[in-house]
C-alpha cells in the first residue's frame, strides 16, 4: 500500500509538468497577449508603449523561454504577479515596504467558490441519498419514475436560464432574495446574525441552481448501488431471518451502497475549486471560474497557469485520495486498486 | 442483440417518452426547410420585437426575424453540433481506449495519464484555446466538444476491453494467432458496443447543453447562423418582456436534453438493470 | 423515519413551487414606496447615496497605466487634470485658473489656483504637476499614453503655482492632452514603482471623492472628498456595484437596488415605455457619444483599391435601415469623423444615400459582371466575395447582417465572422489580414486624428491599419497639428472630412446615442443634454432626502 502510494505521488509530478507544459502551449497558441486589450485600442496609445510592456513582461521571448522562467519561478512556488489587476499577486498576499498588503488574486476567489459549492454539494448530498433510495426502494413504482423525471428536468434546464428566471421571480417579484452580489452594500453595520442572514440570502440562489442541476447524476449514483445492494445475497438473508424492511434498508444496505460515493466526492474536489463562468458572471460573484475567463480573455497569462497549475495538482490529489479512501472503506477492492 | 435491448428500453414509459421526443424534434429539424414560415434570416425592420401572433406563432426577435423559423433551423444547428461532437468523441474514445485495453502495458499507461491530463484542465479553457485558434464557426465547435469529452469514453471501452481479454475465447483465438485488427473489430468491439451507444446518447444531451453555454459566453455558433443557443442568448436580455425570445429555446433545449436523457437512462437500465451510474 | 423525513421534503419543495407560481402570476407591486411623488420637484440638498452598477472592475486607479473605461470611471471622481470640457465642450480651467499661449505657439504657462490640497492636506502645487509629467514619460512606466507628453521638450515648476512646458515645435492636441492626464500627488509616489505600488488601490486625490472602501470584485464606495479643490459635490456617497451581466443589472434596475444603468435601445424605446411602474420611476437620457461605427476596406487588397468599388459598396448600404434596426432609431447618420453639431463636424457634408443602382452602375464600371448567372458578380473569372470581420459587439453584428443583405442584392457574397477581442486584434487588425472589419472609433474631444489616416501610421500595431495613404490627407493631418488658431484650424478638418468622405475609405454606418436610465430620486441633471453631456454636472446632482434610500444612511 505505501509503495503504491509513493508510486502514485511520484507519477504527479511528471504528470503536472507535463499538465503545465501543453496548458502553456494552447495558452499561447491563442493569438493576442496583454497588449492586445480593448483599453489598448486607443488612438491615443502607442505602439511603443505596448513594446515596453512586452519587454517588462517577458512576452518578446519565444515561448519556450517564457516556460523556463515561468517553471523555474514555480519551483520555488512563486506563482508570480498578474498582468491585468495591476500585478496583483497571483496566488498569495504580498507585504510591501509601507506595509501595505495586497491580496493574491486566487487567496480571494477560492474561498468563495469552496464556500458555494460545497455548499451546492451538501446540498444535492442531502436531497439525493434520500430520493435514490425512495427510488431504489419504489423501482420501476411512479415514485421512481417521477424522482427520475424531476431530476432530468433540472439535468436539462440551460442553467442560466433558469438562473434569470428565478432571480426575477424571487428577487424582483416577490424581493424574497437579493438578485445579485454576496454582500448587502450596508453588510458592515450589521451585527453577527445579521451578517450571517445576509450572507446565506445572497448565497441561496448561486448554491440552489448548481444543486438542482447536480441532483440527477447522484440521485441515479445511489439508487443503482441500493439496487445492486439490494439483490445481494447477504440482504435476502436478512430477509429470510425476518429483519424489518426498514432495519435492512439502512443499516446494512445504505452502507454498502454509499460506498462509491466515496469515489464521486473525491472526484468532485477539482470541481469544487473551479467554479462556474457562467453562474458567477450571472450573479456577480467573484469567483474562480470568473477569475479564470476574464483571465484567458485579458491574457493574463500567470493567471491562467497558476489556477490550472492548482486545479490539475488537486484534481490528481483528489482523484489519487478517492482511491485510497475508496480502497480503505472497502477491503475487498484493496487489491484490486493497488493492481490497476 | 440491439434490436432487443431497444425494445426492452422502449417498454419502460420514460424512455419511450424520450425516444418519442426525439424522433419528433428530428423529423421538426429535418422537415426545417419545408414547414418554416419564413426564411430565419429575413430581417424586416418594421417587425421587430413582435409578441407571438397568428403570423408568427413565436414572434419576432430584435431583426424583426422569425422566431418560429430561426427555432427550426437553430433546431438543425443544435441537433448536429450535437450528434458531430459526440461522434467525434466516441470515435477518438474507442480508439484509444481499444488500444489501451487491448495492448495494456506501458501504452495503456500513458493513455490513461494522457485521459488524467485532459480531465484535469478545464474543457472549458481548452475550447476557449482552440476557438480562439480556429474562430467559432459550426464545425469548429463540433470539433472542440468533441476534442475535449473522450475522455469517458476512452475510460469505459477500455475497462470493457480489458475484461472481455479475460475471457477464455478471447485467450485462446489469441494464442491460435488471430490478427490483432480481426479480434478488435470482430470480438471485442461488437461485444462492447451497447455501453458505448449508452454513453453516446447521454453524450448528446451533454453536447446540446454545451452549445447554450458556450453561445453564453459568445463562444457558440456566430451570428447570424440561428442556433438554439444563441438565440437563448440574445432573448436573456429580454426574458420579462420580450420572453418568447428565451421561453420557445429554453424550452427546447429543455426537452431534447431531458428526451435524450430518458432515452439513454432508458437503454443502460434496459441493458443492465443495476448498473451503477458512471458519468 | 428516513422516509418520512424525504415525503417532507417533497413536500416543502412542492409547496415551495406552488407558492412560486403563485407569487409570479400574482402581485407585481416591486415598486411600491411611491407615496411620494417622484416628477415633483425638490430643493437641492447635500446628502445621500448614489449607486450605479459597472460590468468590469479597475485595475487599479492610476489611469495613465490601467487605460480601460472601468478604471477612468472611478478615477475621474478623485482626481483632477489641469484642464477639463466644460459643457458646451469648450476648455476651461480644472487645477488652473489661467494658462498662456507663447507667441511662437511653443510654450505654454499654466498657473494653478492658489491653495489647492490633497484629500491628506499636504499642498497641491506645481512640483505635483511636474512629477505627474515625469511618470507619465517615463520609459519605466510605458504609459499608452506617453506619446503627447514626449514631444514636451522642456517642463518647469518655478515656483509653486506655476507649470511651463515647452514644444520643440507647436503642437495643437496639446491642451487636450492636458485636460486628460490626472495629476498625482508626488509626496506619496516619489520613489514608488507605478506598476505595483499600493496607491492605485487606495488613491489620494483632489477631486470631489475619495475612496473610502474597495470590496474586491464587489463594490468600490466613495465619498465626498472635504478638501475638494473645486467646492463640495451634492451626493455624499457614490457606490459602484460591479455586476458582469446585463441583464442581471437591468434585474436589479427594476428591483431598484441600483440608481443608473447605461441602456441598449430595445430597453430604452420598447421595454421601459412599456412598462408604467418603471417609466414611473425611471427617467430617460440620451446623449450623443463621441464614437462610430464604420465599415473599413482593406485598401492594400483588391478590389478595394480601386475607389469605384468602395462607392459602390456605400451606395449599396442602407444606413438608415442600420439605425432603423440596430439602434430602433436612436442614431444619426454622419459624415464626417467628429461629433455632428460640434465645430469639427463640416455641416456641409451629406452622407452617401442608398442608391442600388448607382452601385450597381459602379461595379459594372469597375469590370465587374456577373457571367455565369449565380446572382454573384464576377470579375476576371473570380467572384466578388469577402468576409466582414468584426468583433463580438451585438450592435455591430446585427450592422453586419443588415450589410450582408444589402450586398447581396447587389451581386456581392459577404460571410460575417464575429470573434473575441483579442484574437481579432492579433489576428486580423495587426497581421492586415482581412477584407473588412466593422469596427468603431471612440474619439477624444481634439480634432487630430493623425494616427489613424495619416500614411506613416501604417506599421503593425499602428492605427491606420486599413492602410489609408492620400497624400492630401496627409498634408491635412500635418497642417492641423500644428495650427493652435481654432478657427483656421477648423477649416482644416472641414477639408479633411470633406475629401475623406469623398475618397471613401471606410463607410460611416452611424452613430448611436449613449442611452441612459437614471431613477427619479435623482434631481438636478440636465436634459436635454448639453454637448458634454449628462455627466457634466454631476457634482450637482442632489438627492432629496424623502427619496433616499433607507437602509444605506443609517
Amino acid at each position: 500500500m505505501l509503495k503504491y502510494l509513493i508510486k502514485r505521488v511520484l507519477w504527479m509530478i511528471p504528470l503536472l509538468i507535463g499538465i503545465s507544459l501543453i496548458s502553456f502551449f494552447i495558452m499561447h497558441l491563442a493569438p493576442g497577449d496583454i497588449t492586445s486589450n480593448e483599453s489598448a485600442f486607443n488612438p491615443k496609445a502607442s505602439e511603443e508603449s505596448r513594446q515596453k510592456l512586452r519587454e517588462m513582461y517577458n512576452l518578446d521571448k519565444p515561448v519556450i523561454v517564457q516556460y523556463g522562467l515561468w517553471l523555474k519561478r514555480m519551483a520555488t512556488l512563486d506563482f508570480g504577479k498578474s498582468f491585468a489587476s495591476h500585478q496583483k499577486p497571483v496566488f498569495w498576499q504580498t507585504i510591501d515596504k509601507d506595509g501595505n498588503v495586497t491580496k493574491g488574486l486566487i487567496q480571494e476567489a477560492l474561498p468563495i467558490t469552496l464556500m458555494i459549492n460545497i455548499l451546492g454539494l451538501a446540498i444535492t448530498l442531502i436531497l439525493s441519498i434520500p430520493l435514490g433510495i425512495i427510488a431504489a426502494r419504489k423501482y420501476l413504482g411512479w415514485q421512481d419514475r417521477s424522482i427520475t423525471l424531476f431530476n432530468f428536468i433540472g439535468f436539462s434546464i440551460p442553467g442560466f436560464w433558469l438562473s434569470l428566471l428565478l432571480m426575477y421571480w424571487l428577487g424582483v417579484v416577490n424581493n424574497w432574495f437579493p438578485i445579485s452580489g454576496l454582500h448587502s452594500l450596508n453588510y458592515e453595520s450589521l451585527d453577527t446574525w445579521g451578517k450571517i442572514k445576509d450572507s446565506l440570502s445572497h448565497l441561496f440562489l448561486p448554491v440552489i441552481i448548481p444543486s438542482i442541476t447536480g441532483l440527477a447524476g447522484i440521485t441515479l449514483f445511489v439508487k443503482n448501488g441500493m439496487l445492486d445492494v439490494l439483490h445481494q445475497d447477504y440482504i435476502t438473508t436478512a430477509r429470510a431471518k425476518g429483519l424489518a424492511e426498514n432495519k435492512i434498508i439502512y443499516k446494512h444496505a445504505l452502507r454498502n451502497a454509499l460506498l462509491p460515493l466515496i469515489t464521486i466526492v473525491g472526484l468532485s474536489i477539482p470541481g469544487l475549486i473551479g467554479g462556474s463562468v457562467i453562474a458567477e458572471t450571472i450573479f456577480a460573484i467573484p469567483g474562480m471560474g470568473k477569475l479564470f475567463y476574464d483571465a484567458v480573455l485579458m491574457r493574463d497569462f500567470p493567471v491562467v497557469m497558476g489556477i490550472l497549475t492548482i486545479g490539475s495538482a488537486l484534481t490528481l490529489i483528489g482523484n489519487l485520495i478517492a482511491d485510497v479512501m475508496y480502497a480503505w472503506a472497502d477491503p475487498r477492492v484493496r487489491r484490486g486498486v493497488v493492481k490497476g | 442483440m440491439h434490436k432487443s435491448l431497444f425494445k426492452k428500453a422502449l417498454s419502460n414509459p420514460l424512455a419511450y417518452a424520450g425516444f418519442i421526443i426525439i424522433s419528433l424534434i428530428f423529423l421538426l429539424a429535418m422537415l426545417a426547410p419545408l414547414i418554416s414560415p419564413y426564411d430565419p434570416n429575413e430581417i424586416n425592420v418594421k417587425a421587430i420585437l413582435l409578441s407571438p401572433s397568428l403570423q408568427h406563432w413565436m414572434g419576432t426577435d430584435g431583426l424583426g426575424r422569425d422566431v418560429l423559423s430561426r427555432m427550426l433551423h437553430g433546431g438543425r444547428v443544435s441537433l448536429l453540433v450535437g450528434l458531430v461532437a459526440v461522434g467525434i468523441s466516441t470515435l477518438i474514445g474507442i480508439i484509444l481506449g481499444a488500444i489501451a485495453g487491448f495492448y495494456r502495458g506501458w501504452v495503456d499507461v500513458f493513455i490513461m495519464r494522457l485521459v488524467d491530463v485532459m480531465l484535469s484542465i478545464p474543457s472549458f479553457f481548452l475550447i476557449l484555446a482552440v476557438i480562439a485558434f480556429l474562430t467559432p464557426s459550426i464545425i469548429n465547435i463540433m470539433i472542440v466538444i468533441g476534442l475535449t469529452s473522450w475522455m469517458g469514453v476512452t475510460r469505459l471501452v477500455r475497462a470493457e476491453f480489458l475484461s472481455l481479454c479475460d475471457r477464455e475465447y478471447i485467450l485462446a483465438s489469441r494464442t491460435l494467432g488471430a490478427k490483432d485488427v480481426r479480434l478488435i473489430f470482430r470480438h471485442l468491439l461488437p461485444n462492447s458496443l451497447t455501453p458505448i451507444i449508452v454513453s453516446a446518447v447521454l453524450g448528446v444531451a451533454g453536447a446540446v447543453l454545451m452549445e447554450s453555454g458556450l453561445s453564453f459566453l459568445g463562444l457558440g455558433v456566430q451570428a447570424p447562423q440561428a442556433s438554439w443557443g444563441n438565440i437563448l442568448t440574445d432573448g436573456k436580455e429580454y426574458i420579462q418582456f420580450a420572453w418568447w425570445l428565451s421561453l420557445f429555446p429554453g424550452l427546447a433545449i429543455l426537452i431534447t436534453v431531458l428526451g435524450y436523457n430518458l432515452l439513454g437512462e432508458g437503454l443502460r437500465d434496459a441493458l443492465d438493470p443495476r448498473s451503477g451510474s458512471q458519468r | 423515519m428516513m422516509t418520512n423525513t424525504s415525503h417532507c421534503l417533497l413536500k416543502t419543495v412542492s409547496t415551495l413551487l406552488i407558492s412560486l407560481c403563485i407569487s409570479a402570476c400574482g402581485s407585481s407591486d416591486y415598486a411600491a414606496n411611491s407615496d411620494i411623488d417622484l416628477n415633483k420637484s425638490f430643493a437641492s440638498e447635500a446628502g445621500g447615496s448614489l449607486i450605479n452598477a459597472m460590468t468590469g472592475e479597475p485595475s487599479g486607479l492610476i489611469s495613465m497605466i490601467a487605460g480601460e473605461s472601468a478604471s477612468s470611471a472611478i478615477s475621474s471622481n478623485i482626481f483632477n487634470s489641469l484642464l477639463k470640457y466644460d459643457k458646451n465642450l469648450e476648455l476651461e480651467g480644472d487645477l488652473v485658473e489661467r494658462w498662456q499661449i507663447s507667441a511662437d505657439q511653443k510654450t505654454i504657462v499654466f498657473t494653478l489656483k492658489p491653495n489647492l490640497k490633497w484629500a491628506d492636506n499636504k499642498p497641491l502645487t506645481s512640483a505635483d504637476v511636474l512629477f505627474t509629467w515625469q511618470a507619465v514619460t517615463d520609459e519605466k512606466t510605458a504609459s499608452p499614453y506617453a506619446s503627447d507628453f514626449q514631444l514636451v521638450k522642456k517642463a518647469e515648476a518655478p515656483d509653486p503655482l506655476t507649470f511651463k512646458v515647452t514644444y520643440a515645435e507647436a503642437y495643437a492636441p496639446a491642451l487636450d492632452s492636458w485636460a486628460g492626464l490626472q495629476i498625482l500627488p508626488k509626496h506619496l509616489l516619489q520613489g514608488q514603482d507605478l506598476h505595483t505600488t499600493a496607491f492605485a488601490r487606495k488613491p489620494v486625490g483632489s477631486h470631489y471623492y475619495k475612496l473610502d472602501s474597495w470590496a474586491h470584485g464587489e463594490n468600490l464606495k466613495l465619498s465626498r472628498n472635504p478638501n475638494s479643490v473645486l467646492g463640495q459635490a451634492k451626493i455624499e456617497q457614490l457606490i459602484s456595484r460591479i455586476i458582469p451581466d446585463n441583464s442581471a443589472q437591468f434585474l436589479e434596475l427594476m428591483a431598484d437596488n441600483i440608481d443608473y444603468m447605461g441602456l441598449d435601445p430595445i430597453k430604452y424605446s420598447r421595454i421601459i415605455p412599456a412598462r408604467p411602474e418603471l417609466q414611473q420611476k425611471l427617467a430617460l437620457y440620451k446623449e450623443l457619444g463621441n464614437s462610430y461605427t464604420y465599415m473599413g476596406f482593406n485598401l492594400k487588397h483588391k478590389p478595394f483599391d480601386d475607389k469605384r468599388v468602395r462607392l459602390a459598396i456605400n451606395y449599396a448600404i442602407d444606413k438608415q435601415e442600420i439605425i432603423d434596426g440596430v439602434y430602433l432609431g436612436l442614431g444619426i447618420n454622419i459624415a464626417s469623423p467628429y461629433k455632428p453639431g460640434t465645430r469639427w463636424s463640416n455641416p456641409a457634408l451629406q452622407p452617401y444615400p442608398y442608391d442600388p443602382a448607382k452601385a450597381r452602375a459602379l461595379l459594372k464600371e469597375a469590370g465587374f459582371a456577373d457571367n455565369d448567372g449565380d446572382g454573384i458578380l464576377e470579375r476576371d473569372g473570380k467572384p466578388f466575395a469577402f468576409e466582414i470581420v468584426t468583433n463580438q459587439n451585438k450592435e455591430r453584428e446585427k450592422s453586419a447582417v443588415l450589410i450582408q443583405r444589402r450586398l447581396k442584392e447587389v451581386g456581392i457574397d459577404v460571410k460575417i465572422r464575429a470573434i473575441e477581442w483579442a484574437s481579432f486584434i492579433s489576428r486580423f487588425i495587426k497581421t492586415g489580414d482581412f477584407d473588412v472589419v466593422v469596427l468603431g472609433w471612440g474619439l477624444g474631444l481634439d480634432p487630430d486624428q493623425y494616427n489613424i489616416w495619416h500614411s506613416s501610421q501604417q506599421a503593425p500595431g499602428q492605427f491606420n491599419f486599413i492602410g489609408y495613404n492620400n497624400p492630401t490627407i496627409d498634408k491635412l493631418l500635418e497642417q492641423g497639428r500644428v495650427e493652435l488658431n481654432p478657427d483656421k484650424r477648423m477649416k482644416i478638418y472641414h477639408e479633411f472630412a470633406r475629401v475623406l468622405l469623398e475618397d471613401s475609405p471606410i463607410v460611416y454606418l452611424s452613430a448611436g446615442y449613449g442611452l441612459t436610465a437614471i431613477h427619479k430620486r435623482v434631481k438636478g441633471i440636465d436634459d436635454p443634454a448639453p454637448p458634454a453631456g449628462i455627466g457634466h454636472n454631476s457634482h450637482e446632482w442632489y438627492i432629496p432626502q424623502p427619496l433616499r434610500r433607507n437602509e444605506i444612511n443609517q
